[in-house]
């Protein structure tokens, strides 16, 4: 058993190995290593995620010879496990359904760079979520943008390259942020290791030293990571970015890019700063302020649009308006329902994505909401995924997204302060996204006579395997959401 | 306060460059201005960084004269720190660059406006 303490550093160093080695390959060949290391991988995280949930407590791995308060360490725990976990699921279920598509779209020579890039981006996934240094931390959010920024543009066009430095340049402002944030921490704290900046600014807080350096420190690390995580009134560039680039890449950077920086802010409120430092600061205000802004926002946006792409990528604005007042509850019952929306919304979102490729495939291509008419009984696989996907956005019970809402709604009662605009907020964000998410659905059902040619499943064998799991995944968080929740908890726990 | 400004200009320098790079980044026209100014924010960083790691009066942290004691030396860990970030600064640039090259030999401009305006006329 004692093995298992090796498996998150091994999971990280194995996807940076595979993408080396990728690069020398065939593309079928780079292909093939990057599903099967996406097995090996989950594999890891799921002998991690028993490890820790049966010891009942984290454990921290030293990377290299030095001890504490030098070396660099990686932390494992319940949460951390089962959020790596489910990365890798829904990046392997996402590549799978938009293969067809980069096999189409990409040039060849280019197409094993796509597998590169994905290996890369899932070892900076991985290290986010396992790191428990802070510079470290840092590295990582590059490597995670970087390569990003490369499955937005693969496939060239003047739209993808645009939509690549719009979010180049975001991104940038967002972690020159995160790095003057966490430069004078270091200086207040003296140290780069979670744990030990923990002591430090619980010590500072207590005395009441540094009192306003260490709020523009939070500040700091807070404003970067949410402009990297596409939270409004930051998000101009995620509807091109999302919008424009191959189903695989827009179900991936949405549904996980996107969740990764929101897990290391987490992880910074609780390891870091330390909760109730966080709160004291007021900070948990500012982001409630933009999350319930971000709710309201986004869906008007989605209304307007008429690219069915672009609709989508306005409801991740949306949505991570949700995850953002649920951190600006300032409770734990927020926190806890910010985390089950991550899961919720990464399974519906990679969902929608993977359903739409269907769904426009059927439609010759287009991605104009007047030509899709009719297209679930063109592609009736598609379509049906996609409603489901659109129920589970909406929140109908059984889904995943029924369970977000009802936790939000739960967390909004318990503070009373803030009870009335979240509660006003989530009701009016739900009518919006059911108009645009059922406006589409009804489209798409209705019959028309059309030019187009009906795909059955036969001719998308792997489109047919994404949408079922990944549906199957929003109905397991849906229906057996107590035992995610209880995880979590658990994980939550953990952090402190 | 007024007094502290002299006393720590170094960091208020860091800071008056970190604005200026920042703001260059996020509201020039001109793709090359904006890599430059975010070589200037980062170059902010690590000036902020470098001036804290230093201690006056002592060396850099490499034993030549066999002194081994630990008030000689400064602190190594923020010229690490720097390091590390200008590797990842020149990595991001050369990306930029990259990227920026690619939108001039499609339309023969820097201008991110106006290349959002070729874009949009490209496709209608």
């Amino acid at each position: 058993m004692e093995i298992i303490r090796n498996f998150p550093a091994a999971a990280i160093l194995l996807c940076l190995f595979a993408g080396i080695v990728s690069s020398g390959l065939k593309p079928k060949a780079a292909k093939w290593l990057n599903h099967a290391l996406i097995v090996v991988e989950m594999a890891l995280n799921l002998c991690t995620l028993y490890y820790t949930a049966v010891t009942g407590e984290a454990f921290v791995y030293v990377m290299g010879k030095f001890p504490a308060p030098w070396g660099n360490e990686i932390r494992a725990g319940v949460l951390e496990a089962l959020l790596a976990l489910f990365v890798c699921g829904v990046m392997l279920l996402s590549l799978l359904g938009g293969e067809k598509e980069l096999e189409e779209k990409v040039e060849e020579n280019k197409l094993f760079l796509y597998y590169v890039l994905a290996d890369h981006l899932l070892c900076s996934l991985l290290a986010l979520i396992y790191t428990n240094d802070l510079f470290t931390a840092y590295v990582f959010v590059e490597i995670n943008t970087i390569s990003a920024c490369g499955l937005i543009m693969i496939r060239q066009t003047g739209r993808t390259i645009e939509a690549a430095v719009r979010y180049m340049i975001m991104s940038l402002l967002g972690s020159g942020l995160l790095l003057m944030g966490l430069c004078m921490l270091y200086d207040l704290t003296g140290h780069l290791l979670m744990s030990n900046i923990q002591e430090s600014v619980a010590r500072l807080h207590a005395s009441g030293m540094y009192g306003v350096p260490l709020t523009v420190t939070i500040g700091l690390m807070t404003v970067g990571l949410a402009i990297k995580s596409a939270l409004f009134p930051f998000h101009t560039w995620v509807p091109d970015a999302y919008g424009y680039s191959t189903a695989s890449s827009a179900a991936i950077l949405s549904s996980l890019v996107s969740k990764g920086y929101i897990f290391l802010l987490i992880k910074i409120i609780y390891r870091v700063i330390g909760f109730e430092v966080f709160h004291d600061t007021k900070i948990v205000n500012v982001l409630f302020l933009f999350g319930l802004a971000g709710m309201i926002f986004g869906s008007l946006s989605a209304i307007k649009e008429n690219n069915i792409r672009r609709m989508i990528a306005f409801s991740s604005v949306a949505q991570i308006g949700y995850i953002y007042m649920g951190i600006g509850m300032g409770t734990q019952a927020g926190m806890v329902a910010a985390i089950f929306h991550i899961f919720s919304h990464a399974a519906a979102k990679a969902l929608l994505f993977v359903a739409c490729m269907g769904i426009t495939g059927a439609s010759g291509g287009s991605v104009k909401f007047q030509d899709l008419t009719g297209a679930a009984y063109r592609n009736k696989l598609a379509g049906a995924a996609f409603t489901a996907g659109s129920l589970s956005m909406v929140g109908l019970p059984l889904f995943s997204g029924f369970i977000s809402k009802l936790l939000f709604a739960q967390a909004a009662v318990q503070n009373q302060g803030k009870m009335l605009p979240a509660l006003v907020v989530l009701a009016v964000s739900t009518i919006l996204n059911a108009v645009y998410f059922m406006k589409t659905v009804i489209r798409i059902y209705t019959p028309e006579q059309s030019p187009y040619e009906g795909i059955t499943w036969k001719n998308q064998k792997l489109l047919t395997v994404s949408c079922v799991l990944l549906t199957v995944l929003n109905l397991h968080l849906g229906c057996l959401s107590q035992s995610w929740e209880n995880l979590i908890m658990k994980g939550l726990g953990m952090f402190a | 306060m007024g007094a502290n400004f002299f006393v720590n200009y170094e960091e208020v320098v860091a800071m008056i460059l970190f604005g200026i790079g920042f703001a260059n980044l996020l509201l020039q026209n001109n793709l090359i201005k904006k890599i430059i100014g975010m070589n200037i924010m980062d170059a902010a960083i690590y000036l902020f960084l470098a001036e804290k790691g230093y201690i006056a009066g002592r060396a850099a942290p490499i034993i030549t004269d066999g002194v081994q004691k630990m008030e000689a030396y400064i602190n190594p860990i923020p010229s690490g720190l720097v390091l590390t970030g200008i590797v990842v600064s020149v990595s991001v640039t050369a990306l930029m660059l990259s990227i920026t090259i690619r939108l001039y030999a499609r339309y023969h401009t820097l201008n991110l406006d106006e290349i959002s305006a070729l874009i949009k006329k490209e496709e209608a």
